[in-house]
């Protein structure tokens, strides 16, 4: 059984098919690349997949069971921004232990997960810092300690190392690498460098 | 009117409540050789109108005021008064609920306006600015039009005028930063497994507090302060602070105690101010990223923009309509006697004492010459805040003054300080415009101090390597900048002082009536026609107003 299966997915914006019958699948553990330029769609499948676009048509199927029409906040899929979105309101600690807030854990448990959460990002320590204090490449590794923490059956990155200078994309791009495997969870991941995807990804799916 | 208007909105509101992602820096000054620096004493020229306004006819009657209410007993006789803890309570409690009214009513619109896309959106904004921007009487009146005669005199239509009155600000202010919430960032939030209530819980309404805190302020300032709509609508069963004053003062000759009362009120705005500002600051976000809006995709999402839209549009428009209607009902249908009437001072041998049409163009004599020594005092203004740093601060806040003050309380500082000798100009002429000038020129400044400032310094730079003095410089660049948000400014002065009603009422003369003074009496009296002819006299200025601002629109299209 495979962990994710994308059936058929058509979506349409206005005119243009931005998918048209568009399928995927992914092995559990599985880390898959969408490689492709801008406007091939490659987000728009993310998108689709954590419910935040409603396909004209098609099915998700994860880990078993059909989500398509379950709203985003119950299909336990986490997702990586491209810039982020990182809540400004809401210190690093506060933005890790969101997920679990919604889930009504423990306070305890909240803050023993964003310990975890943090330490596996190299954040260790980091909790009461404003996101307006980050850098770059903290902000990232926030944004990603923050979708793992609820441990989602899957995770989604739309274009996470876009944006960051040339030497810290390439060590944040060899971590996201390690850390993937070590928590050996399914991903898809969304870029349109062929190198980024060859280091990060198990298996390249190429979009036209 | 959009831009113009409802920009000021914002910009007014910011300025009552700054938060600190709206505190732009200045032009930067450092490094600038002095050459390029207008020399001091061309700052000192230049602000000296503003400063002679302001000092002549804001501090000054100000201190006379003060001076008035601390003489001997007055304070002691005063708040010792029977009533008095009334009176404030129920200006406390009608601002109080107003306000929560007015952001509650109008979050459903600011998000609306402020998230989907829709044909018509732009016009739709307008029109919910306009009722911020009408006469304070043309909204009291319009609200005794449409409102069952058995509300006549009740809190309730107080407060739903108050709302109809200020839902912009809230439409403006909250809108205007929910429309730059990123929508990726309620989608993170929904990946996290938070449901749409949890998103509007934990995310939405702590991002858009300082709008809430903000907005809420300047509903509050408004409504604690509302003169022209109490005036008229609450009668004499509910008068707030502000109609005690002036009752006070106009109508029982106690002018020490009026004084003390604009004290007292001057003493509640300023904690007000400080205690929300601190409050504002906490709630404060930097939030970047500019409106994106998208058309509504869903049915419900399309329902809600439909309906939305079509009540806001009908209560905007159906008071309105009321008031106009009204103006043709003499008691026995449809007749024009209250519109037939309005020049003679006399009817049926019965003296009316107010000649609408003199009213009308005593008004508009008054509203050009405020509009003038508005706009030049402003613009003057404008000038030196922007070219001088330290002097130029002082300026900015300076001029902001009679902003936090209520009309009441400038017209009754100006009745006392003018009104003996040596200063005796109680009986010229130009008092009222001069007062009513004092009123627009923070509005002014305010639209005029954002435009300079987004002209980039390097521009005066470039005019300067292709041999442009200063001077120069200046005409041919902020000259340019300046066309339209001077006209604006211009529109919006000749606005505020159309309407302009609690500084007139203290400053006004029989025979020389404004048209809200005049809308005031005909309204206050008893009898169908007085009453048809006031609602006669308030769509007179409601069309004048109108006309006003579509030039503020149509100098925006330009």
């Amino acid at each position: 059984m495979n962990a994710l299966d994308v059936r058929d997915v058509v979506v349409r914006f206005g005119e243009r098919a931005v998918l048209d019958g568009w399928s995927m699948e992914a092995d559990d553990g599985e880390v898959v690349a969408l490689l492709g330029p801008s406007g091939s769609g490659k987000s728009t499948v993310l998108r689709v997949i954590a419910g935040l676009v409603q396909p004209e048509s098609g099915t998700v199927v994860v880990g078993g069971r059909d989500v398509s029409q379950l709203p985003t906040h119950r299909r336990h899929i986490g997702m990586v921004f491209q810039d982020d979105q990182l809540f400004p309101h809401l210190d690093v600690a506060g933005n890790v232990a969101f997920g679990l807030r919604m889930g009504h854990a423990s306070r305890t448990e909240q803050r023993a997960a964003v310990a975890e959460a943090l330490a596996l990002v190299g954040l260790a320590g980091l909790e009461r810092r404003r996101t307006d204090r980050l850098s770059g490449g903290e902000a990232k590794r926030v944004a990603l300690a923050r979708s793992l923490a609820p441990r989602p059956s899957v995770l989604l990155l739309d274009e996470p190392l876009t944006g960051l200078d040339r030497d810290l994309h390439d060590r944040l791009a060899l971590d996201l690498a390690a850390l993937l495997r070590a928590s050996a969870i399914t991903a898809i991941i969304v870029t349109h460098d062929p190198e980024e995807a060859s280091v990060v990804a198990d298996r390249v799916v190429r979009m036209a | 009117m959009d831009t113009g208007g409802v920009a000021l909105t914002a910009d007014v509101a910011d300025r009552v409540a700054p938060a600190p992602e709206t505190i732009r820096p200045g032009r930067d000054d450092n490094g600038t050789p002095r050459w390029n620096r207008p020399p001091w004493f061309v700052i000192v020229l230049v602000s000296l109108p503003v400063v002679v306004l302001l000092g002549g006819f804001y501090v000054w009657p100000l201190l006379a005021l003060i001076g008035k209410a601390v003489g001997v007993g007055t304070i002691g006789r005063t708040v010792r008064a029977p009533g008095l803890a009334g009176v404030l309570w129920f200006t406390l409690w009608q601002a109080a609920v107003s306000t929560v009214l007015t952001i509650a009513v109008g979050m459903i619109p600011a998000y609306v306006l402020a998230r989907f896309e829709f044909p018509g959106r732009r016009a739709v904004v307008a029109l919910v600015t306009v009722p911020f921007m009408l006469p304070t009487v043309v909204v009291g009146a319009a609200f005794l039009a449409v409102l069952p005669g058995s509300w006549q005199s009740t809190a309730r239509a107080i407060l739903i005028a108050h709302v109809y009155f200020n839902i912009a600000v809230v439409v403006r202010v909250v809108g205007g930063m929910w429309a730059t919430l990123p929508s990726d960032l309620t989608g993170a939030a929904r990946t996290l497994g938070a449901s749409p209530w949890q998103v509007g819980r934990y995310v939405v309404l702590p991002l858009l507090r300082s709008s809430i805190w903000s907005a809420g302020l300047v509903v509050f300032l408004f409504t604690f302060t509302s003169f022209g709509v109490v005036k008229i609508l609450g009668g004499a069963a509910n008068p707030t602070l502000e109609v005690e004053i002036a009752r006070r003062a106009t109508q029982l000759g106690d002018v020490g105690g009026a004084a003390v009362l604009s004290m007292l009120q001057l003493m509640i705005l300023a904690v007000l101010v400080a205690v929300s500002s601190r409050q504002q600051r906490r709630a404060a976000m930097a939030m970047r990223g500019r409106a994106r809006r998208r058309h509504p995709r869903r049915r419900s999402e399309r329902r809600l923009v439909v309906v939305t839209v079509a009540v806001l549009v009908a209560a905007m428009v159906v008071p309105l309509a009321a008031m106009v209607r009204r103006s043709f009902d003499v008691g026995d249908g449809w007749s024009l006697d209250g519109w037939r009437r309005l020049g003679g001072t006399t009817t049926r041998g019965l003296s009316l004492g107010v000649d609408v049409w003199a009213s009308a163009a005593q008004s508009l004599r008054y509203a050009l010459v405020a509009a003038a020594l508005a706009t030049v005092a402003g613009t003057l203004a404008a000038v030196a805040i922007t070219s001088s740093r330290r002097a130029g601060r002082a300026l900015d806040a300076g001029s902001m003054l009679p902003l936090g003050t209520s009309a009441v309380t400038i017209g009754l500082g100006m009745l006392i300080a003018f009104g003996r000798a040596p200063l005796d100009w109680r009986a010229s002429w130009w008092l009222i415009p001069v007062g009513q000038a004092l009123v627009a020129t923070p509005f002014v400044v305010r639209l005029l101090v954002p435009a300079l400032r987004a002209i980039p310094p390097d521009q005066h730079a470039a005019a300067a390597t292709l041999g442009a003095s200063p001077t120069r410089a200046r005409w041919e660049i902020d000259g340019r900048a300046l066309r339209r948000p001077l006209l604006t400014g211009a529109a919006f002065a000749m606005a505020i002082s159309l309407g302009e009603f609690g500084a007139t009422t203290f400053l006004t003369r029989t025979g020389r009536e404004t048209l809200p003074i005049a809308i005031g009496r005909l309204l206050g009296r008893p009898g169908e026609l007085a009453r048809a002819q006031g609602f006669a006299t308030a769509t007179i200025l409601l069309v004048l107003t109108v006309v006003v601002l579509m030039v503020v629109e149509a100098g925006d299209r330009a």
